[in-house]
């Protein structure tokens, strides 16, 4: 039989191009794949010892062969064998699996930040320096990058396969996931959640750079403006300033060096202010009332879109004295407030 | 002959006739039909019911795979194809996953089985296979005036807020869907329970019973939560109540628990009834008792219980707390291990029998073999970290597809071959099905084991377009989902053909120890000419035998 040499040539590099098991791209990468082994290895040893017994008994015992079935009623020996050694196999699984899990999900404290925003059906990306990228992640390789990441509408989950992290990016609630690639290259994004009519097309490219080609890449990226200082404009532009002046008699509490502090509501319950605190405390005002403030503030729901409230937790997590906002209010007072960014603000 | 060996021969089938009044001819015409009350008869009217949307879903699926032959997304729009998975999905689970066994081999079975002449209620079984056809209608309405794009998980606030689709339509077909469900369980326990023969205690009943009864009680417990999270979706839908809607203090999370709160327990009513089927069909074609009876029943009960407590491990990656992930985590390896038992316990009722090779353990051999690689997956889903990889991607397809289709769709072919001459008084031609069998088993490893492979490579579910380096993979699998149709129509066609044209089965073609072979086939409308009374345990094949011999004095 001959196969035409263009039909030939064809199926080699097809072949060839295709994937069978993907790059190890991040330091979890190794550790999810050891696990990933261990399992297979369980499933071929139980698969092939079911199918033992099945051949082995369909050959010994079938019914040329063996012509008069001998009833057995059963064996509390054999049946604690499978049930004790499987039930091992699984809590050896299940250890292992937890520990990884906590080594994927739980950030080490030295991370840098990048904020994901995901949106039917695109990815942005929101450095704090500044840089936005939309179905792009550009990432320094050697480096603790975690991601949070908040969706604007429906369900998304923001998947890297070659660095073994995945999570899913929901409305209304911050999500993290953290990750050190180890290999400049791209790599994809996919979202795997459903989400609406292109789903398939909300996918991207991060691509992991050494540290000198990031620090090219950051220089030559910038918009000009931090996620701080466009928070900062916010916050002039929407008048929390006239609130949390900072300023003993405010009728708003201090901003400065809250975030990561320990808050005491009105509610008598503590908070940790983070991220989400943040988040919630600017949409959600009433439920988050410092101890000895007023319930005054008016909720923010539907007027600030995600990037800018993330543009606005920047800025509070900038604040470490009194002395930006201060300016702000300076700025704001001389009648030169800072324009809106477009597109952040909804009217 | 010695009390502890059996010679069992099949009997002279030429001999046999076709008894001349039987449930099948005892009324005339369609009304008598539709309006029966006998738990047969309704079988019969489901499994013709399940059938035509087995074909429907199965085009679908067709469809996907056919889509999936190319990278690019060239056959269908985006939309269109988002309704076909979502098409697909709805109506293999709902409308023939959920009732395929119980509703047809559990409803023509258990009272037999159990030896009373109906099922408690036989006008609430009639109805529950109206609901289901209203059910249907109003799925098969979604799908003709234009279709649903939510996949069957119905996840807000995709399906009530963006999406212009007939949510409300196909979730009011699965709410309605869900009480013919719900009615068939309560059925089930309530005639297991009240009216079992005299001598028929419970670790008498076969193991088909058992199973069917742990499953019953997961439909009756489960599908009114089901109920309510699809009446809370048609109302945020509708009216914008919030429960989901996070910018109202909502929470989409709560969508989540409660739709797995039923839908992770659906799979053991999908997979617990088909267990069942394995156990009557091995232990009858090794002519042998099933091995460790005890640890089989309770395994199903155990399955039923754990069930319940596994939900949120379809959540891992969505943010749960690290201690629920913890427990959740736990209990799903907890769960797999009764499946280990059964494994093992079919294996080695093998042990010592006398083994012989028809179509039925054909597809039980299949169902162990898959059944066993789909569990095992199971557990790499239910590992924390593992998940994390693993979830939303073709994985957890194949996954899934290795435990429903390879393993329950297995159960039920196995079922209705196995239970063909009793329901029809006819065999089925031998050779032909064997093939089906083999053909049913090779597409389905090479529709089905690529996707593995794509799973751990990462590519997501649902995806209507794919980058190329995975073409060759789903190339193999569209090749074998080919192959796999032509494995599922030629049953449709040669158990057609048998109606007319099979050899005459005689009462008991297989020599099997259930009461439902010791009465003629097709069977009484009543059943029983008198109730019998049960001396002997399940899978007693030397009382058979000796009633056999017994039989061929009085008869001859």
């Amino acid at each position: 039989m001959h196969i035409s040499p263009v039909l030939w040539q064809f199926l080699v590099k097809w072949l060839n191009a295709s994937a069978l098991f993907p790059r190890e791209a991040s330091t979890i990468a190794p550790y999810a794949d050891a696990l990933y082994f261990f399992l297979l290895l369980i499933t071929v040893i139980g698969l092939t010892l079911v199918g033992i017994l099945i051949f082995g008994f369909s050959i010994r015992y079938r019914k040329e062969k063996h012509p008069v079935a001998i009833q057995v009623e059963g064996s509390t020996l054999l049946e604690a064998t499978w049930t004790i050694i499987p039930l091992a196999l699984f809590l050896i699984v299940f250890v292992w699996g937890a520990l990884l899990y906590f080594r994927i999900y739980n950030p080490p404290t030295n991370a840098m930040n990048i904020y994901i925003v995901g949106k039917q059906w695109m990815w942005k990306a929101e450095h704090p320096g500044g840089q936005h990228e939309i179905n792009a992640l550009h990432v320094p390789t050697g480096r603790n990058v975690q991601l949070t990441m908040i969706s604007q509408d429906v369900f998304h989950s923001f998947s890297i396969p070659d660095f073994r992290v995945k999570r899913e990016v929901i409305p209304g609630r911050y999500s993290t996931v953290w990750f050190n690639a180890t290999t400049p290259g791209t790599y994809h994004i996919f979202c795997t959640q459903y989400c609406g009519t292109n789903h398939s097309v909300m996918i991207g490219e991060v691509t992991a750079l050494s540290p000198d080609d990031y620090q090219k890449w950051t220089q030559e990226s910038t918009s000009g403006m931090s996620l701080a200082q466009n928070g900062e404009r916010l916050f002039a532009s929407m008048g929390c300033n006239a609130c949390h002046s900072g300023s003993a008699a405010a009728r708003g509490p201090n901003l400065a060096g809250v975030y990561g502090s320990k808050l005491q509501l009105t509610s008598g319950s503590q908070v940790l202010v983070n991220d989400a605190y943040l988040r919630d405390a600017i949409l959600n005002p009433s439920q988050h009332i410092t101890a000895g403030y007023a319930p005054i503030m008016p909720t923010y729901q539907g007027q600030i879109s995600e990037d800018g409230l993330i543009d606005l937790v920047e800025y509070i997590k900038s604040m470490q004295s009194n002395y930006r906002v201060q300016q702000t209010l300076t700025t704001s007072e001389s009648n030169q407030a800072a324009p809106t960014t477009p597109g952040v603000v909804k009217p | 002959m010695s009390a502890t060996h059996t010679i069992l021969n099949l009997p002279d089938q030429r001999t046999a006739t076709l008894p001349k009044r039987t449930y099948l001819n005892n009324e005339d015409g369609l009304l008598s039909w539709l309006f029966t009350g006998d738990h047969k008869r309704i079988a019969m009217l489901y499994l013709i019911s399940i059938t035509f949307f087995f074909f429907i879903g199965g085009a679908f699926a067709g469809l996907i795979r056919l889509e999936l032959l190319t990278p690019q997304p060239d056959l269908v729009a985006a939309d269109t194809y988002n309704k076909f998975f979502s098409m697909h999905g709805i109506i293999m689970i709902f409308l023939f996953l959920v009732p395929s066994v119980p509703a047809t081999l559990g409803n023509f079975l258990i009272p037999i089985m159990v030896g009373t002449k109906d099922l408690a209620f036989p006008k609430i079984n009639l109805l529950s296979w109206y609901l289901y056809w209203i059910g249907g209608i109003f799925t098969l309405a979604a799908l003709v005036l234009g279709g649903v794009d939510t996949g069957w998980t119905f996840t807000t606030p995709l399906s009530t807020h963006y999406l212009n689709t007939h949510v409300v339509t196909a979730a009011t077909g699965v709410f309605i869907i869900g009480f013919s469900s719900i009615f068939t369980g309560l059925n089930f326990i309530v005639t297991i329970h009240r009216m079992r023969a005299p001598g028929m205690t419970w670790f008498r009943m076969p193991l088909f019973c058992w199973s069917n009864y742990a499953a019953s009680i997961l439909m009756v417990l489960g599908t009114p939560v089901l109920a309510i999270t699809l009446v809370l979706v048609a109302l945020e839908r509708l009216v914008g109540i919030g429960v989901f809607d996070p910018t109202k203090g909502g929470d989409p999370l709560l969508f989540q628990h409660l739709f797995w709160f039923y839908s992770h327990p659906a799979v053991y009513i999908m997979i617990l009834p088909g267990m069942g089927v394995i156990s009557e069909v091995i232990s009858t074609f090794s002519r042998k008792r099933v091995f460790g009876y005890t640890a089989v029943a309770f395994s199903s009960v155990a399955i039923a219980l754990f069930g319940f407590f596994v939900w949120a491990h379809h959540m891992f990656i969505m943010g749960v707390s690290n201690y629920s992930a913890l427990v959740f985590s736990l209990l799903t390896m907890l769960v797999a291990v009764p499946s280990a038992i059964k494994i093992f316990n079919w294996a080695f009722t093998l042990q010592k029998g006398s083994i012989t090779f028809e179509t039925p353990m054909l597809y039980a051999f299949g169902f162990l073999g898959l059944f066993t690689i789909g569990g095992m997956t199971g557990v790499f889903l239910g590992a924390l970290g593992m998940d994390i990889h693993l979830t939303e991607t073709y994985f957890i397809v194949a996954h899934f597809h290795f435990v429903m289709v390879g393993g329950m769709l297995m159960a039920f072919l196995a079922g209705i071959h196995f239970w063909w001459p009793k329901m029809t008084g006819r065999m089925y031609p031998e050779s032909l099905s064997k093939l089906a069998a083999v053909t049913t088993f090779i597409g389905f490893n090479l529709t089905f084991l690529p996707q593995f492979i794509l799973g751990y490579l990462g590519m997501p579910r649902r995806y209507h377009a794919y980058p190329p380096e995975f073409q060759v993979l789903n190339v193999l699998s569209t090749a074998g989902a080919t192959v796999l149709g032509v494995g599922y129509m030629l049953p449709l066609l040669y158990l057609a053909w048998s109606l007319k044209y099979g050899a005459i089965a005689g009462n008991n073609p297989w020599q099997a120890t259930g009461l439902e072979w010791q009465i003629q086939s097709p069977p009484l409308t009543e059943n029983f000419i008198e109730i019998p009374i049960v001396d002997h345990e399940a899978y007693d094949y030397e009382w058979l035998e000796h009633k056999t011999a017994h039989e061929v004095t009085t008869v001859g």
